[in-house]
């Protein structure tokens, strides 16, 4: 879905988001008392972002108790992979394998 | 000044949206026409009450490689169809997996909203380090699968295109 991706590409597309999504990558579940205290940016700055990737399904949230916990989600960012770049990639290596095919019967 | 509390750390949450209805993604997720057709492949074998065993076969190039006849096993915790399963799950294939013990798995499936439904697993990881490893995908590049977001993905795939997903091995 087009608009799914879009949603995805826009979220990656700043440094505060990638910089959460890294402090996940991390150490997963944070709430944004943890996030918020490793940027130099209000709370509400920070609420924004992560809502971006929320909405982009970046981020999953769960109730634990009182805290709102902030989980990566990798999925979206592997349909992406699936999508764009395994063609890309696929046509690199058979165009190689086609031009090592043609050098060697010059050869 | 405020102390950060160390929060979970070991549950794993992954989501996807899907092109399914909810019924369609828990037979998906159950039956074991459907199991062997993404991920890691393999049939699945549930007894969906309380209670109920639980166990994922191991395909054949599985056991060309000399695994044994179960790649996963445990029990039915809750079975709440089409809307949440939750069970216990334990890598038997890998002995230092299988020494970790049962990890707890949880599968929500949302209502379809125009036509699409999502679809979210929660996987606590609590004592299970290595196992942890492996469903992150981590261990990708080993050729021990792409972990959740692989499977996950894989199932997407089958249900909205009724194909396995195209990839290089």
């Amino acid at each position: 879905m087009a608009a799914d991706d879009d949603r995805v590409f826009k979220a990656l597309a700043d440094p505060t988001r990638r910089f959460l999504l890294d402090r996940l990558f991390e150490r997963d579940g944070r709430t944004l008392t943890e996030l918020e205290s490793e940027l130099e940016m209000t709370r509400f700055g920070v609420m924004k972002h992560l809502r971006l990737l929320e909405e982009a399904g970046l981020v999953v949230t769960r109730r634990s108790g009182r805290e709102k916990l902030h989980f990566l989600n990798p999925v979206p960012i592997r349909l992406i992979h699936n999508r764009w770049i395994d063609k890309y990639t696929e046509r690199q290596v058979s165009a190689l394998v086609d031009l090592k095919t043609q050098l060697e019967e010059m050869a | 000044m405020t102390t950060i509390t160390e929060t979970n750390v070991t549950t794993q949450v992954y989501r996807v949206y899907i092109k399914a209805s909810p019924e369609a993604i828990w037979d998906a997720i159950t039956k074991p026409e459907w199991t062997e057709r993404y991920g890691y492949g393999g049939i699945a074998e549930f007894d969906l009450r309380p209670g109920g065993a639980f166990r994922h076969l191991t395909d054949e190039g599985m056991r060309a490689m000399g695994a044994g006849d179960v790649a996963v096993d445990g029990e039915v915790i809750e079975s709440d169809p089409p809307r949440k399963l939750v069970q216990t799950w334990r890598m038997v294939m890998a002995p230092e997996m299988a020494a970790e013990g049962f990890s707890r798995l949880t599968y929500e499936i949302g209502e379809a909203k125009d036509g699409v439904t999502k679809l979210t697993v929660i996987h606590d990881l609590e004592g299970t380090p290595k196992l942890a490893l492996l469903v992150s995908g981590a261990m990708e590049d080993t050729g021990a699968g792409g972990g959740w977001s692989w499977v996950l993905s894989g199932l997407k795939t089958v249900l909205e295109t009724g194909e396995p997903l195209n990839e290089a091995r």
